[in-house]
């Protein structure tokens, strides 16, 4: 039992630092300086809820496991992140509606995960929507701005609604461990929340002039270590430091 | 040398409340509701602090300044806890705080913790509240960027939270 509850910190904390790295990728290039600062203070806020899971699962752990072991310290196999959030970042049409994808799902995961009886994952989740509600309403509107605008920028958000088609049913998809943890009440029920996942993307992309596009070929398997490529070019740069001179500090 | 003062707890959360935070240096952490909780247990002062936002980066500051300021003060058996539960929420700025967020040049959180609107926020130069959001997003995580459309200036706006 406590086992997968390490594992399911482990699984949120991965999934969540992951995405704030490949937004922070933007630091400096964004469209626009507001829009550069509002994907790095959402970074930011995803880099803390990140931190809150890992410390959680560095207490689980013990022997003087520490938030910074587990996130510079482990190999792509080890991460069990979805593999939406690790693909490439693309253009900023692609960034936008990864972070709409998935800011979608944290604010209907979190409104579950409150209810946990781990409280401390209840903790953190409460905490989270918190910060998520302003995530969902940036991406949501840039959703609409880039859907409903220029010829150009519409085939864009076509385009990206593509490129991550095949990536979002496994958001839904629920791991044994997680099934287990369901019966304890402890994990978020993933079938539950799909339905409403489905209807505020489609009422977004109605007002967007979009059009969801369905998987035609699933792809899976990060919970379980079974990563695209990206992953380990992302991993290798973020954990050069700590790789190259290990245990070094701030 | 640090000398051990016997002395009570008024005085010590009159040193704690008077912190300040490093990114809003007008507020305290008592202004803004991150100072929870102080009490003595065993001749340990326990002071417990709640983050604002989760990736807030002036926490550890927070947490170094009360070490701080509580050495300064001749007290060095403390220990700080930081609490997730209850969330900390803009509901606990005090009244004081968001006066001095104004004058500042911040305009304070308008309406409860829920309150997502962006209309009506008030010019802290001018008080017009003819007011456009320019980004969701300001110099913090905690702030959105507005622009004043009477007097032109633009300006920060602390979001509810």
């Amino acid at each position: 039992m406590k086992n997968n509850l390490t594992n399911y910190c482990l699984h949120l904390a991965d999934t969540i630092l992951i995405i704030s790295h490949r937004n922070s990728e933007w630091c400096g290039h964004g469209p626009v300086l507001e829009q550069d600062i509002a994907l790095t203070n959402i970074s930011l806020d995803l880099i803390g809820q990140a931190r809150n899971f890992y410390q959680y699962a560095a207490t689980l752990i013990g022997n003087n496991c520490d938030e910074d072991k587990l996130a510079y310290l482990r190999d792509p196999a080890e991460y069990k992140n979805h593999l939406l959030v690790e693909l490439q970042n693309g253009d900023w049409g692609v960034t936008i509606l990864r972070q709409f994808y998935f800011s979608c799902y944290q604010y209907y995961f979190y409104q579950e995960l409150q209810n946990s009886n781990d409280v401390q994952l209840a903790a953190i989740a409460t905490k989270s929507l918190k910060e998520v509600v302003y995530h969902l309403r940036w991406s949501s509107e840039w959703v609409i701005r880039l859907g409903d605008g220029t010829e150009e920028s519409k085939t864009k958000m076509t385009n990206a609604i593509s490129i991550l088609k095949n990536y979002i049913d496994e958001l839904f998809i629920m791991s044994d461990e997680e099934t287990e943890l369901l019966h304890s009440k402890i994990s978020v029920n993933l079938n539950s929340i799909q339905l409403k996942w489905k209807q505020k993307v489609n009422e977004v992309f109605d007002e967007a002039t979009l059009s969801f596009q369905n998987s035609n070929n699933l792809q899976t398997g990060g919970k379980n270590g079974k990563h695209t490529e990206h992953l380990t070019s992302l991993l290798a740069e973020m954990q050069t430091l700590q790789r190259t001179y290990p245990n070094s500090v701030w | 040398m640090i000398i051990e003062k016997n002395s009570t707890l008024p005085e010590i959360k009159k040193i704690l409340e008077s912190v300040c935070d490093p990114e809003i240096p007008v507020l305290t952490i008592a202004d803004l509701g991150i100072l929870r909780h102080v009490q003595i247990v065993n001749n340990i002062i326990e002071v417990t602090i709640t983050p604002t936002y989760t990736g807030c980066p002036a926490m550890d500051m927070i947490a170094a300044n009360i070490r701080l300021a509580l050495l300064e003060n001749g007290y060095s058996n403390f220990k700080i806890i930081s609490t997730l539960t209850p969330a900390w929420t803009t509901d606990w700025m005090t009244e004081e705080g968001k006066r001095k967020l104004l004058e500042y040049g911040i305009a304070p959180p308008k309406g409860n913790a829920g309150n997502i609107s962006t209309d009506g926020v008030e010019c802290p130069q001018c008080k017009s509240t003819h007011t456009t959001l320019i980004s969701e997003f300001g110099s913090t995580a905690c702030k959105a960027l507005y622009k004043c459309e009477d007097c032109k200036e633009p300006f920060d706006y602390f979001k509810c939270y």
